[in-house]
């Protein structure tokens, strides 16, 4: 048992729990932050995915020893605050496309598909079909076409968001 | 597209409102004495639908949406809404919304009749009402169907009453005002807000009204494109499911389950050492019963804490239902119960039989349920399509009075019809008064594919023969593992078979599948039957999405491709020539020109195409596949990749469509199923388990498997009333899939999914511990 401490989407938080629980029950089960869904604890399905240091991670697979007092995670909830505007361009492609269904893989396909984006840009070009093809989040609601136009959508406008 | 061909029938008739007699505006319902304007529905007198029903014929004329809405038919007095002061409308849906958008669905067709706008509808999920009887099932795809009706005459009464008293307020007669987008107008040009009068419009005793629908030229938003009402909460992760829910004490609460189906736990070595783990505050064996699947609870600080305390259980297991059973047996004993079919006329005989094998029913969402069982009172909350009876069954378990339990009905993430089964709550409860204490309970994913509920494994015996151009009979025998019908929705199955005349004496499945099945061409004597094996609990099934339809049709469609062959002809030209129902004419047409049907392909590549008749609509599926090797051999790591459907082509018409993007979004769902269903998603049953263990074993779509083109075509309106929406993309997708791979492969492919007979891809994860160990490497993973 010991102390741990981070940056969780803007604000410090601490929590005294073993080096070896997994990010998702720190975040969950701990810290009452909901966004990140379980979905199989297995690194597969995405649905937990969320942001550390601007990357696409899976919580349920990174031990809560293995982050650092300046790490900065950021999930669902706190995605629209890093463009301060009350909804992030991927999350408006996401309404403007009704990608949704239950939702329930939703939060992490928004944030795989932000962190895709990022990826791409950072090599300096626009994803391709090959792009979509290696995103692994479940979808059980089937809403891959929609997800595909979304983040396209989302891509422009985050160009021209910044 | 709108206009039909009538003229072909054959006595088939569309099953519109119209043809019922049912079509009419005016109706009977209740003001109802409260501090705010309640207004309720009373259909109960509307026995027209029933009397519209003289016998039970095939399924060309009551179907299963009339078994369901007949059921609901009595009590569906009691859906009412609510006018709040500040001028807001309230509803509480006795639905489960599993992601089909049946919450928004409502919201406008509330707001339409009362002329609110949409976004001043909110609807929220009622908890279990009893009093509703049958009234708060969700299953069928009949949600919409059966309360369409219903909601807008609460909507309507609301709506007149609200005119009556800014009547009084504006000093205008009725007459001279309207309500439109949330404010109330009069001819002259005064308006008053629908907050102003909300309160003026309440009523102090209950009393009867009449009410008069609008005509459907008045809507303005049903049948208009409009995003889901929560879409905005999905995506800032504000929407809530049960394991999302704080409820004080309730710890998480997981089970260590069997390494065979249905075993029991019969005791732990090392109870003591688990229970001193850290976080961990208790541990109990759960036995395993019909409605409880069990296994050993234990209950910690996080699920995580709750995750290594079960890695670390040593527990003496006793036997399952199917030890040491493998597919190949199941195959065998379905094989020994098939129906026997006369034998065949003389002429051309086109027979085959195809396998189905098991595949996961369950959705994204583990099974979860939150529980507080005290002493003198109970309260559960969970994802239910049959509350009513799991309030019933869970007051009966307890030993508690029916309104000492409380039952809340939380969002779904998905269902499929898995949510027609409370074990989750079942579990979480009694894992709650064994201890005493508050649970939030949450399945591993893991064991949902291992002892989760299956879509069971088939056959589909089928035989055409045909003669001089005419097609003169067609068998299929059915022959399935037993689907579980017994919780719930079997109770509304057995009142439907009391209710209607001819039903009598039919299990449940023949009842289903009496009602389902059907072969939409003119194929002279027709004969569809079905058996079951094994007691419904051997396996865990469920009526997974579209039931038995999926396979049924695919089966069929098959031999129909075959038959055209054997013919000499083209399968579109085949269908068109066949078909016997004029709106799936018209589908097929639709389909086929937007799918530009016969355009010329490369080797290994092809198109495919089959249709659909169920829930009073008719559907098309168009598909291209290609199965040449550079595709089939794709690599994605820990993936399958295999033939690649390329484009999709899908055409519905449900009646009325309330929602076209919803409508678009539940065939999406339903063709990414059909897709999996028929080249990727099964389980494989090894000595007395499943092996598949996670996503990356049991291949469900993915996005390296997702189609490039998806066109979904809403057709206009053919009738007054909406029909099924939810399951209806399945069927036809797949069997259209099947066909598909057929035509580009050259071959005649007989065992479901395609690639069900490979090398497995993966190396099963072990079955004890039940439970794998999360991974430590995310970090490396990041991307
Ligand atoms: S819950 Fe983390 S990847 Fe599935
Ligand atoms: S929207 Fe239901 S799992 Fe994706």
């Amino acid at each position: 048992m010991s102390t741990h401490t981070f940056l969780l989407n803007g604000a410090r938080v601490s929590v005294d729990c073993d080096d070896d629980l997994r990010m998702l029950w720190v975040v969950r089960d701990l810290l009452g932050v909901h966004g990140p869904k379980y979905g199989c604890g297995l690194g597969v399905c995405q649905a937990c995915t969320s942001h550390l240091n601007g990357l696409a991670v899976n919580l349920c697979a990174v031990r809560v020893g293995d982050i650092d007092d300046n790490d900065e995670i950021v999930t669902i909830e706190g995605l629209a605050a890093t463009v301060g505007a009350p909804l992030h361009p991927m999350q408006q492609a996401w309404l403007d496309h009704d990608v949704s269904q239950c939702g329930y893989c939703q939060p992490g396909q928004i944030m795989t598909a932000v962190a895709k984006v990022r990826q791409a840009r950072a090599e300096g070009r626009d994803l391709t079909d090959a792009d979509y093809d290696q995103i692994r989040n479940v979808c059980r609601c089937g809403t891959y076409p929609r997800i595909r136009l979304a983040i396209a959508a989302g891509a422009q406008g985050m160009r021209r968001g910044g | 597209m709108d206009k039909l061909e009538h003229g072909d029938e054959l006595g088939h008739g569309e099953q519109t409102g119209e043809s019922r007699g049912v079509t009419r505006r005016s109706f009977v319902g209740y003001l109802i004495a409260a501090p705010t304007l309640v207004a309720a529905a009373d259909l109960a007198f509307d026995s027209a639908a029933l009397a519209a029903l003289p016998t039970v014929q095939p399924v060309d004329a009551f179907d299963l949406t009339d078994g369901l809405t007949l059921t609901t038919a009595p009590t569906s007095q009691l859906i009412s809404v609510e006018i709040r002061s500040d001028g807001t409308v309230a509803f509480a849906l006795p639905r489960a919304e599993v992601g089909q958008g049946i919450t928004t669905a409502v919201a406008m067709t509330i707001a339409d009749e009362m002329g609110m706008p949409l976004d001043k509808v909110q609807v929220t999920l009622a908890d279990a009402r009893p009093e509703l009887v049958w009234n708060q099932i969700t299953a069928g795809s009949n949600s919409m169907h059966s309360i369409f009706t219903p909601v807008r005459v609460a909507a309507a009464i609301a709506r007149e009453r609200l005119l009556e008293a800014a009547a009084v307020v504006l000093g205008q007669p009725v007459g001279n005002l309207s309500l439109v987008d949330g404010i109330i107008r009069s001819v002259t040009g005064q308006t008053v807000a629908v907050a102003t009068v909300a309160g003026l419009a309440a009523v102090s005793q209950t009393v009867a009204v009449q009410a008069t629908l609008k005509s459907p030229s008045q809507f303005t938003l049903i049948g208009t494109p409009r995003g889901r009402i929560d879409a905005h909460d999905i995506v800032t992760g504000a929407k809530l499911f049960a394991m999302d829910l704080d409820i004080p004490g309730a710890l998480p609460t997981m089970l260590c389950r069997a390494p065979t189906i249905n075993a029991s736990a019969i005791s732990v070595r090392n109870f003591a050492a688990v229970k001193a783990m850290p976080g961990i505050t208790d541990v109990v064996i759960i036995p395993h019963t019909t409605f409880v699947p069990g296994g050993v609870a234990v209950r910690g600080q996080t699920f995580g804490h709750c995750i290594t305390a079960i890695r670390a259980l040593d527990v003496v297991w006793g036997p399952g239902t199917v030890d040491g059973k493998s597919e190949a047996n199941v195959l065998a004993d379905l094989r020994a119960s098939e129906l026997p079919m006369l034998p065949p006329l003389l002429g051309k005989v086109i027979e085959d039989t195809f396998v189905f094998h098991f595949r996961p029913g369950d959705p994204l969402e583990t099974s979860c349920a939150v529980a507080d069982v005290r002493s003198d009172r109970a309260e559960v909350w969970a994802a239910l399509k049959t509350p009513i009876w799991c309030k019933e069954q869970l007051a009966l378990h307890l030993g508690l009075p029916l309104d000492k339990v409380t039952v809340h009905v939380t969002q779904a993430g998905g269902s499929f019809g898995r949510h027609l089964f409370p074990d989750a709550a079942f579990e979480a409860a009694e894992v709650s008064r064994v201890l005493g204490k508050p649970v939030k309970l949450m399945w591993h994913r893991t064991d949902n594919f291992r002892q989760g509920r299956v879509h069971p494994m088939c056959t589909s015996h089928v035989r055409l023969v045909h003669l001089l151009g005419n097609v003169l009979t067609f068998d299929q025998r059915h022959t399935s593992v037993a689907t579980d019908f017994s919780q719930g929705f079997g109770e509304l199955l057995t009142a439907l078979v009391a209710m209607v005349p001819g039903l009598n004496g039919l299990t449940y499945a023949q009842l289903i599948f009496s009602l389902t099945a059907n072969v939409p061409y003119n194929f002279g004597v027709v004969t569809q039957l079905i058996n079951e094996i094994y007691a419904f609990n051997t396996f865990n099934t469920s009526s997974v999405r579209n039931i038995y339809s999926p396979e049924v049709c695919s089966a069929k469609e098959l031999i129909v491709d075959r038959a055209a062959r054997s013919m000499g002809k083209d399968p579109l030209a085949f269908r068109r020539e066949f078909v016997r129902d004029a709106r799936l004419r018209a589908v097929l047409d639709q389909v086929a020109s937007a799918g530009n049907w016969g355009r010329t392909m490369p080797a290994g590549t092809a198109q495919g195409i089959a249709i659909h008749k169920e829930y009073k609509g008719a559907a098309a599926c168009l598909v291209e596949i290609d199965c040449r090797a550079a595709t089939v051999n794709r690599r994605v790591p820990d993936a399958y990749t295999g033939p690649r459907v390329t484009k999709v082509v899908y055409a519905v018409d449900v009646g009325l469509p309330i929602n076209p993007l919803g409508l678009e979004a539940q065939m999406m769902g339903g063709i990414m199923d059909g897709i999996a269903q028929a080249l990727s998603y099964s389980l494989h049953l090894q000595n007395g388990h499943f092996v598949e263990g996670s996503w990356d074993n049991a291949y469900y779509t993915r996005q390296w498997n997702t189609p490039p083109s998806v066109q979904i075509i809403v057709m206009p309106p053919t009738g007054d009333s909406p029909g099924g929406a939810g399951e209806f993309g399945v069927a036809a997708t797949m069997a259209a899939v099947a066909c598909a791979y057929a035509r580009a492969t050259g071959t005649n492919p007989t065992r479901f999914p395609i690639n069900h007979d490979l090398p497995l891809g993966f190396t099963p994860l072990p079955t004890v511990p039940s439970i794998p160990e999360s991974p430590t490497d995310g970090l490396e993973k990041a991307f």
